[in-house]
C-alpha cells in the first residue's frame, strides 16, 4: 500500500507502508497538522508556504511528536534531513511519514537512512511523561500533554479487542512480514490509552503496558519467534506473554488495582525466585545474609550504584539480610531493570513484602527447625509450631486415602521416600538454576513441575529431622547427606505417595489452606472406601505422631544446648573486644 | 534546620557532604574541616573510657557568629557536623539530638547495604531524601 503522497512533492523513495502504519501515521499526521490550527507552525519561515491546514504538519506539534520518540536530538535532525521536510520547509503528509518510519528505524537500532525504511519495521515509539511508573502513550492521539492515568479495566478489554483484530489483520495483509507484526516486535509494551481509534489500529501501535508479567500462562509465541527483531529489546516471551495477558487480563482482574503492572509478580516468576532463593538459603522462612545476596545479584552485571538502589529499595527493614518476600522484590527489580525499564523512585506497593507474602501465600516449606542456628527466628514459627501437630494430626485423621499396609513405618519414612525421589530433582535443579542466573533475568525459567516445591519442601522438613543427632550446621550441603544418615527408621520404603500424601504427612506451612485444602479435597472419596482401614492408620498415625513429637523434643534441646553454648562463645568475644577497645582510641 | 550536614569517616575525610546550595559552600565545607579539630579533642578528652561510656553526641562544637556547629561520633569514630544558623533559636538542643539520630539510623541503613563499601561515598537516595528533610529549605 503506498502512501498517499498527498503534498505531492515526491520526495524520497517510495514508500510502503502496512494498513496498521498507514493508520497511524494518518492519525499522528491529522494530530500535528490539527493542533496547528490551520497556520504555520513556529518552524522555517518557509512553512509560510505550505497550504494552510490540511496538508502539512506544522513544525511545533511535529516536534513535539518527534521529541516524544525519545530519540537523542541528532537523530531527530537527521530524520528530519532525510525526510525532506528541510528541503521542502515543511511537513507535508510524504515527509510525515518517512520521519515516522525513520523514528521506528531509530528505535529498532538501525542506521537512520532512507535504505532503512524500505524493510519492514514496527511502528514508531512515543513517550509521554509520565505521571505513575510507566505510562507509555503508543497512539498520539493521547500524546500531547495528556497525563491520565489509564483505568485498568477498560485497557485491557480495549487490548482484548484489538488483540482480536490484529489477528484477523495478520491474516489479511499478504505484503507484511511477520516482522513488522506487531506481536512480533518486541519492543512495545505501553500502557493502552482509552478510547478512540484505536480499535483499528493493530495492537502494536497501543503498545501495552508492560504487564506480561501478568500473565498467567506463557502461551505459544507464533509470531515472537518469528521476529529476532531489530532492536531485540525485552525478550519475546513477554510477546506471547501480552497475548495471554490481553486473554487472561478480564478474570485475574480481582486483584489487580495498582496501575503499576510491570511490578507486579506472576506465578512462574514467583516460583523462579523462590527457587534461587532456596538455592541461596534452603529455609524459606530464614534471610539470605547481605554478602551472599551480593555475590548473587552482581551476577546479573547491573552496576553496583544499581544494585545499591535495588537492595536500598526492597531490603525494607534495613536490617542488611532478605527475607523471601524482599528477596522476591529485589530479584524482580533487577529483571526488571535489565529488560530496560527504569528503577522507580520507590518500592512500588506490588512488590511490599506485605503485598508479597499476602499475595502468595504459600511458603511450602516452612519449619521451626529448620536452620535453628540463625538467630533471628521469627517470631510466627511459634504458633506454626503448634499449628504443625494440630494439623497433622487432624489431617491425618482426614485424608487417608492409601491402604494401610503402606502406612508402614513412621512419618518420617514417609518423608524420607519422597526426598529420595525429591532430591535427585532438586540437584539437578539447582545447578541449572544457578548457572542460569546470567541468562535468565530476560527469560523466564524452565519451570519446575508444580509439585516440585512441596516435595522439595518436604526434603528440607526430612533433612531436619535427621540432622538432629548430626549436628549439621550448613543447611544446603547436608541436604545431600539426607538420605544416607537416618536415625532410628525402619527399612521399609515405600514408593513416593501421591503428592496429596505426602503433604498430609508434612508438618504444614503457616497458610495451611493452599495443600491442605487440596489434598483434603481429593482423597475424600477414596476415604470412604476404607473407613476400616483408616481407623488403624489413624491410631497408626497418632503413635507416629507421638514418636515424631519426642524426636523433636529431643531436637529441641539439643539445639537449646547449642545456642547456650554459642551465646557463651559471644559473650566471650565480647569481652575480649572490650578489653582491647581502648588500646586503639583514636 | 541544618544549613550544612557532613559525615565523616574515620580517616577525617568526607563521606558525605551537603549544604543548602545558595551560600558559599566552601565556607561550610571549611568550617566542617575545622571543627574536625574540635572534635578530636572532645573524644580524646575521654582518655581510655570505655566507648560506652561517651556519649556519642557531643554538642555544640564551636559558636560562630553566624553559625553553631555541632557534633556527633558514632562509635566507630564515624563523625557527623551539623551546622545550623545561629539566628535559627527555635532549635534546641533536643532538637538537634534527634536529628544527629536520625542521621545516625540512616547511616546505619545505609552501611546494612552489602553494596555499599565502607569507606565510599554516600550514595543512597533514602538518605539525601533524609538529609533534605533536615535541611532548610531555601528557594
Amino acid at each position: 500500500m503506498e502512501a498517499a503522497a498527498g503534498g505531492g512533492c515526491g520526495s524520497g523513495p517510495p514508500l510502503l507502508l502496512s494498513e496498521g502504519e498507514q493508520q497511524c501515521y494518518s492519525e499522528l499526521f491529522a494530530r500535528c497538522a490539527g493542533a496547528a490550527a490551520g497556520g504555520p507552525g513556529s518552524g522555517p519561515p518557509e512553512a509560510a508556504r505550505a497550504a494552510p491546514g490540511a496538508a502539512t504538519a506544522a513544525a511545533g506539534p511535529v516536534a513535539d511528536l518527534f521529541r516524544a520518540s525519545q530519540l537523542p536530538a541528532e537523530t531527530l535532525h537527521q530524520i528530519t534531513e532525510l525526510c525532506g521536510a528541510k528541503r521542502v520547509g515543511y511537513f507535508g503528509p510524504t515527509q510525515f511519514y518517512v520521519a515516522l518510519k525513520l523514528i521506528a528505524a531509530a528505535q529498532s537500532g538501525l542506521p537512520v537512512r532512507i535504505e532503512s525504511i524500505q524493510c519492514e519495521l514496527p511502528l514508531p515509539r512515543f513517550m509521554m511523561s509520565k505521571t505513575d511508573g510507566e505510562i507509555r502513550f503508543g497512539n498520539p492521539a493521547e500524546l500531547h500533554g495528556t497525563k491520565m492515568q489509564i483505568p485498568y479495566l477498560i485497557t485491557e478489554k480495549n487490548t482484548f479487542k484489538r488483540m482480536d483484530d490484529e489477528d484477523k489483520q495478520e491474516t489479511q495483509s499478504p505484503t507484511m512480514s511477520p516482522l513488522a507484526s506487531p506481536p512480533s516486535s518486541p519492543p512495545h509494551y505501553q500502557r493502552v490509552p482509552l478510547s478512540h481509534g484505536y480499535s483499528k489500529l493493530r495492537s502494536s501501535t497501543e503498545q501495552m503496558h508492560p504487564a506480561p508479567y501478568d500473565a498467567r500462562q506463557p502461551l505459544v509465541q507464533p509470531e515472537g519467534a518469528s521476529t529476532g527483531g531489530p532492536g531485540a529489546k525485552p525478550p519475546r516471551h513477554q510477546t506471547s506473554l501480552i497475548r495471554s495477558f490481553s486473554v487472561e487480563r478480564e478474570p485475574q482482574d480481582n486483584n489487580s488495582n495498582y496501575p503499576d503492572e510491570p511490578w507486579r509478580i506472576t506465578e512462574e516468576q514467583r516460583e523462579y525466585y523462590v527457587n534461587q532463593f532456596r538455592s541461596l538459603q534452603p529455609d524459606p522462612s530464614s534471610f539470605i545474609s547481605g554478602s551472599v545476596a551480593k555475590n548473587f545479584f552482581t551476577k546479573s552485571k547491573l552496576s553496583i550504584p544499581e544494585l545499591s538502589y535495588i537492595w536500598e529499595l526492597s531490603d525494607a527493614d534495613c536490617d542488611g539480610a532478605l527475607t523471601l518476600p524482599e528477596f522476591c522484590a529485589a530479584f524482580h527489580l533487577i529483571v526488571a531493570r535489565k529488560n530496560g525499564y527504569p528503577l522507580p523512585e520507590g518500592l512500588p506497593p506490588t512488590l511490599q513484602p506485605e503485598y508479597l507474602q499476602a499475595a502468595f501465600p504459600k511458603p511450602k516449606w516452612e519449619c521451626a527447625l529448620f536452620d535453628s542456628y540463625s538467630e533471628s527466628m521469627p517470631a510466627n514459627q511459634q504458633p506454626r509450631d503448634l499449628n504443625r501437630m494440630e494439623k497433622l494430626s487432624i489431617k491425618d485423621m482426614a485424608d487417608f486415602p492409601v491402604p494401610i499396609q503402606d502406612v508402614t513405618g513412621d512419618d518420617k519414612q514417609a518423608l524420607k521416600n519422597t526426598v529420595d525421589e525429591v532430591l535427585p530433582k532438586d540437584m539437578s535443579e539447582d545447578p541449572a538454576t544457578k548457572s542460569g542466573l546470567l541468562p535468565p533475568p530476560p527469560a523466564l525459567p524452565p519451570r519446575p513441575c508444580p509439585s516440585q516445591p512441596e516435595q522439595a519442601s518436604e526434603a528440607e522438613l526430612h533433612p531436619q529431622l535427621n540432622r538432629a543427632p548430626s549436628q549439621a550446621a550448613e543447611s544446603s550441603p547436608t541436604k545431600k547427606d539426607l538420605p544416607y544418615s537416618q536415625p532410628p527408621s525402619k527399612p521399609i520404603r515405600r514408593k513416593f505417595r501421591p503428592e496429596n500424601q505426602a503433604t498430609e504427612n508434612q508438618e504444614p506451612s503457616t497458610t495451611v489452606g493452599g495443600p491442605a485444602s487440596v489434598a483434603a479435597a481429593k482423597p475424600h472419596p477414596t476415604v470412604q472406601k476404607q473407613s476400616s482401614k483408616q481407623k488403624k492408620a489413624i491410631q497408626t498415625a497418632i503413635r507416629k505422631n507421638k514418636e515424631a513429637n519426642a524426636v523433636l523434643a529431643r531436637l529441641n534441646s539439643e539445639l537449646q544446648q547449642q545456642l547456650k553454648e554459642v551465646h557463651q562463645e559471644r559473650i566471650a568475644l565480647e569481652n575480649q573486644l572490650e578489653q582491647l577497645r581502648p588500646v586503639t582510641v583514636l | 534546620m541544618a544549613v550544612c550536614v557532613a559525615v565523616i569517616a574515620k580517616e577525617n575525610y568526607p563521606l558525605y557532604i551537603r549544604s543548602v546550595p545558595t551560600e558559599n559552600e566552601l565556607k561550610f565545607h571549611y568550617m566542617v574541616h575545622t571543627s574536625l579539630d574540635v572534635v578530636d579533642e572532645k573524644i580524646s578528652a575521654m582518655g581510655k573510657a570505655l566507648v560506652d561510656q561517651r556519649e556519642l553526641y557531643l554538642g555544640l562544637l564551636y559558636p560562630t557568629e553566624d553559625y553553631k556547629v555541632y557534633g556527633y561520633v558514632t562509635n566507630s569514630r564515624v563523625k557527623f557536623v551539623m551546622v545550623v544558623d545561629s539566628s535559627n533559636t527555635a532549635l534546641r538542643d533536643n532538637e538537634i539530638r534527634s536529628m544527629f539520630r536520625k542521621l545516625h539510623s540512616s547511616y546505619t541503613d545505609v552501611m546494612c547495604n552489602p553494596f555499599y563499601n565502607p569507606g565510599d561515598c554516600i550514595q543512597s537516595r533514602a538518605f539525601d531524601s533524609m538529609v533534605t528533610s533536615m535541611m532548610i529549605q531555601v528557594c
